[in-house]
């Protein structure tokens, strides 16, 4: 595969600045609705805060790739003397959490960081996140060539690794006799 | 389909252990929006005067706002409403949080708690499960514990909990219920709610709430988000540090207490303490606060942050916000540390912390008078802070004297009797009131005071300055871009407000001028009520985001009806109007809309009658504060006075009746 020039889209996570207000769920979840911002629901974010107040613990994570396994082990982190629990560090959509499914269907969600026709000027949550945990900067990388994934392929392959590929191609082809 | 609020209310019966879901009639919304309106409407048409507080009959409703759910900024209060144990009328008490929100996505608008259940139980609503589950184990745990152990036992760490402390199972007139870094305090809901055998709710939703026209709506959120980042940036000049900005004071963030520990009273609202700040004093208390404060946090959906995570060494960890931090240190003379250790105690207790230190200095003025003796408090400590300590662990369990003064300083003094009732001298409607004596009455105070229905002037204040700006400059430059008046002449008001002279309090502003003025202030939080707003976005502060002439756009486009300024000002009316006459048909008359004797050294009985005549008139009130007929009739609720009727509360010529009243009166 060749190299090209790709631009990377970073969202800088300030944890100290987090007030823990969720406008960033709330927002994504409005954002990704259709049609746009007609339904809000936080548990459709692609964007979830960690949250447990008394334990001082404020961690917004996004959603990364879906995984079809839950790991093998669990990681502890201890940062300035706060526990952070497993899972909390990770973007993955997987079968050992809710995190990142919609809550319907259970189809995994990925941050696609707003893409939007015009685009967005920033990510929507860091547009809400007016204090600042949420900051956005752009940089450019030479990385490998990759086919990314549409929002559907994201999709049918959990459905793949969940029912074999066989049965989604049949169901795929009876729905689309029936329609 | 509904837009914005589900359509669903949830209907507990705690006797008979059922629940059901009810769909609920989408004209109610039109006529009260949502919130605290249609709570007054449910609360008018089934519990009757008769009903007592602590009957199986009074029903608690948990409210969320028409708007709670949706992007528009701080859209996140509970409403609870109930008839409360102290004042024998409606109490509505709100918070701030994360719960209303969670509720509207488990698709509920409402929950209405109604009967008692015999053992103590909890509700857990997740989703369309809903079920009423055993809380035996809970029994005197404190409310952020409960809120925790629940959590875990569902193994549903994102569920919202409210919950009640000891106070509320003991029904202690000041109980709270607490949730999380907010709480509903005043006017013991808490003790309804434990009256009720009800310990907490929990609730985890993850449905959606839909918009009618989505994209209008979101243009008005993101002006109103743009607004509050350059707002924030922006205070007021010339008012107080804590008054300039957006949000509730900002108790957690400001150290500087300059204003506070000098102009509010120590003790049980007695004694101010004019030369008290100084360099030193505030040393130590911004080390004590930064110490402990481990973060500024916000509610949801809010930037404006707050609250505080208290983490005193050697205590739990709590949330905090607004002024608690100095109700406890002032009652009992002592520092900033104190306020914070006792704080943590009262707030896993549950209960009020505006009325509770105050009880605890009436008590202890009783025992300087001798009025109390040692008889009374066996084996009290001989240190105040002590002494606090002692007497709060009393009242919460209502041990002895706690027993008596769990009641409050109105009922308490009735029950001590032998004089106590003059030290429960700062009560209005025998709920205890902010700490707060001055010099000169305040024509726009009096009003307040008097006539509020939420019965406590915390957060019915508005966005009028508290006070006239001393140069006719700074008056100039602050009405040049107040865009939240609802007509031109109240920035003439403003602009010739002066500290002395002729145009000076208490006869300026004219008492025509008040009525406006109190009417504005009083209208905006009763729409933020019925949306689920937070006051501190819009009808609490100076220039505030929320304003009435965005508010019915914002309202439109979220719910698909189709409401103007005008139709917001009736709707507007017509909720103020029913909360006056549930209390009318319980017996509030206009003897009761006093504040208290001595919350103003200079006092105008004359203007301050004129004042309430005028005021009653400008609402379509008759002399007694009782809505008129006619009144009722234009906001479509011949229904109340049709009750009020067969009630004897208003013959069919009320003028008659109105003349009479004006000889009777105190």
């Amino acid at each position: 595969m060749s190299k090209v020039k790709k631009k990377v889209k970073v969202i800088k996570i300030d944890l100290d600045k987090c007030n823990g207000c969720r406008a960033c769920e709330l927002i994504c979840s409005a954002f990704h609705a259709t049609p746009k911002y007609s339904s809000n629901n936080p548990a459709r974010s692609r964007i979830r805060l960690i949250f447990e107040p008394l334990k001082d613990v404020y961690l917004p994570v996004y959603a990364g790739e879906y995984a079809a396994a839950e790991c093998m082990g669990r990681d502890k982190y201890l940062i300035d003397g706060k526990e952070y629990d497993e899972c909390d560090f990770c973007r993955a959509s997987c079968p050992s959490r809710e995190l990142f499914k919609e809550p319907d269907s259970g189809l995994p969600l990925k941050c696609d960081m707003c893409e939007d026709d015009p685009p967005q000027k920033e990510p929507l949550c860091v547009q809400w996140c007016i204090n600042d945990a949420l900051t956005y900067e752009e940089r450019e990388e030479e990385v490998e060539e990759e086919v990314k994934l549409e929002d559907v392929e994201t999709g049918l392959e959990s459905m793949v690794d969940k029912y074999g590929l066989q049965k989604v191609v049949d169901t795929v082809a009876r729905m689309s006799k029936k329609g | 389909m509904r837009y914005a609020e589900t359509g669903y209310n949830l209907e507990i019966d705690l006797s008979r252990g059922s629940i059901e879901r009810v769909e609920t009639d989408q004209r109610l919304t039109e006529l009260h929006l949502g919130g605290l309106g249609t709570n007054a409407k449910i609360l008018w048409d089934r519990v009757p005067p008769e009903v007592e507080p602590f009957s199986p009959d009074n029903l608690l409703i948990f409210s969320t706002g028409l708007l709670v759910g949706t992007p528009a900024t701080g859209a996140n209060r509970t409403i609870v409403s109930t008839i409360s144990p102290q004042t024998l009328l409606m109490a509505y008490s709100m918070m701030g949080g994360f719960w209303a929100p969670e509720l509207k996505y488990a698709g509920y608008d409402k929950v209405i708690f109604r009967g008692k259940s015999p053992n103590l139980v909890y509700l857990w609503i997740n989703n369309d499960k809903v079920e009423i589950r055993d809380a035996s184990h809970l029994h005197g745990k404190g409310a952020v514990e409960t809120e925790e152990l629940i959590r875990q036992e569902l193994k549903e760490p994102k569920a919202q909990v409210a919950a009640i402390g000891l106070a509320g199972e003991n029904r202690v007139y000041m109980a709270s219920i607490e949730q999380g870094r907010s709480s509903a305090s005043r006017l013991g809901i808490g003790a309804v709610m434990g009256d009720k055998g009800l310990k907490a709710i929990a609730v985890r939703g993850t449905k959606d709430i839909n918009l009618a026209r989505p994209a209008e709506f979101m243009e008005l959120c993101n002006e109103v988000l743009q607004y509050i980042k350059v707002r924030e940036k922006k205070p007021v000049p010339g008012v107080m540090p804590i008054l300039a900005g957006l949000g509730s004071p900002a108790e957690m963030k400001l150290v500087d207490e300059e204003w506070h520990t000098q102009n509010f009273m120590w003790g049980n609202a007695r004694e101010r303490k004019k030369d008290y700040w100084n360099k030193e004093i505030e040393e130590k208390w911004k080390e004590t606060q930064e110490s402990v404060r481990t973060r500024l946090i916000s509610c949801y959906n809010c930037p404006i942050k707050c609250g505080a995570l208290i983490s005193v060494p050697g205590i739990s960890t709590y949330m905090m916000k607004c002024f608690s931090k100095l109700t406890y240190t002032m009652a009992a003379y002592s520092d900033l540390d104190f306020g914070f250790r006792i704080a943590q105690r009262a707030t896993e207790y549950g209960v009020d912390g505006f009325s509770t230190p105050q009880v605890m200095a009436f008590a202890l003025e009783l025992y300087e008078a001798g009025i109390l003796t040692d008889q009374d408090m066996p084996g009290m400590p001989s240190d105040n802070e002590g002494r606090f300590y002692w007497l709060l662990d009393r009242i919460v369990r209502r041990e002895g004297i706690g027993d008596v003064l769990a009641n409050g300083t109105h009922w308490a003094a009735q029950q001590i009797g032998k004089g106590a009732e003059a030290y429960a001298h700062n009560t209005i409607k025998k709920h205890e009131q902010l700490p707060l004596k001055l010099g000169m009455l305040n024509p726009i105070y009096f009003l307040m005071y008097a006539t509020g229905e939420k019965i406590n002037i915390t957060q019915i204040e508005g966005n009028f300055p508290q006070a006239p700006f001393p140069t006719k400059e700074e008056r100039e430059e602050f009405v040049k871009d107040w865009i939240q008046v609802p007509d031109e002449k109240f920035k003439k008001y403003l602009l010739d407000w002066e500290p002395r002279g002729e145009r000076s309090m208490p006869y300026y502003p004219t008492v025509e001028a008040c009525c406006e003025i109190v009417d504005w202030q009083e209208r905006m939080h009763y729409i933020d009520d019925a949306l689920g707003m937070c006051a501190g976005l819009s009808s609490f502060p100076l220039k505030p985001p929320y304003h009435i002439h965005n508010y019915p756009t914002l309202i439109s486009s979220a719910t698909g009806m189709d409401i103007d300024e005008a139709k917001l000002w009736e709707i507007t009316t017509r909720n103020r109007t029913l909360l006056r006459a549930v209390n009318v048909r319980r017996g509030l008359r206009r003897i009761d809309e006093k504040p208290p004797e001595d919350h103003w050294k200079k006092r105008f009985p004359e203007l301050e009658a004129k004042l309430l005549d005028e005021y009653y008139k400008f609402k379509g009130w008759d002399n007694q504060g009782i809505p008129t007929k006619e009144s009722l009739h234009e906001l479509g609720m011949d229904y109340v006075s049709e009750d009020f009727e067969q009630r004897g509360i208003i013959k069919n010529e009320q003028s008659k009746e109105e003349s009479q009243g004006n000889q009777d009166r105190s």
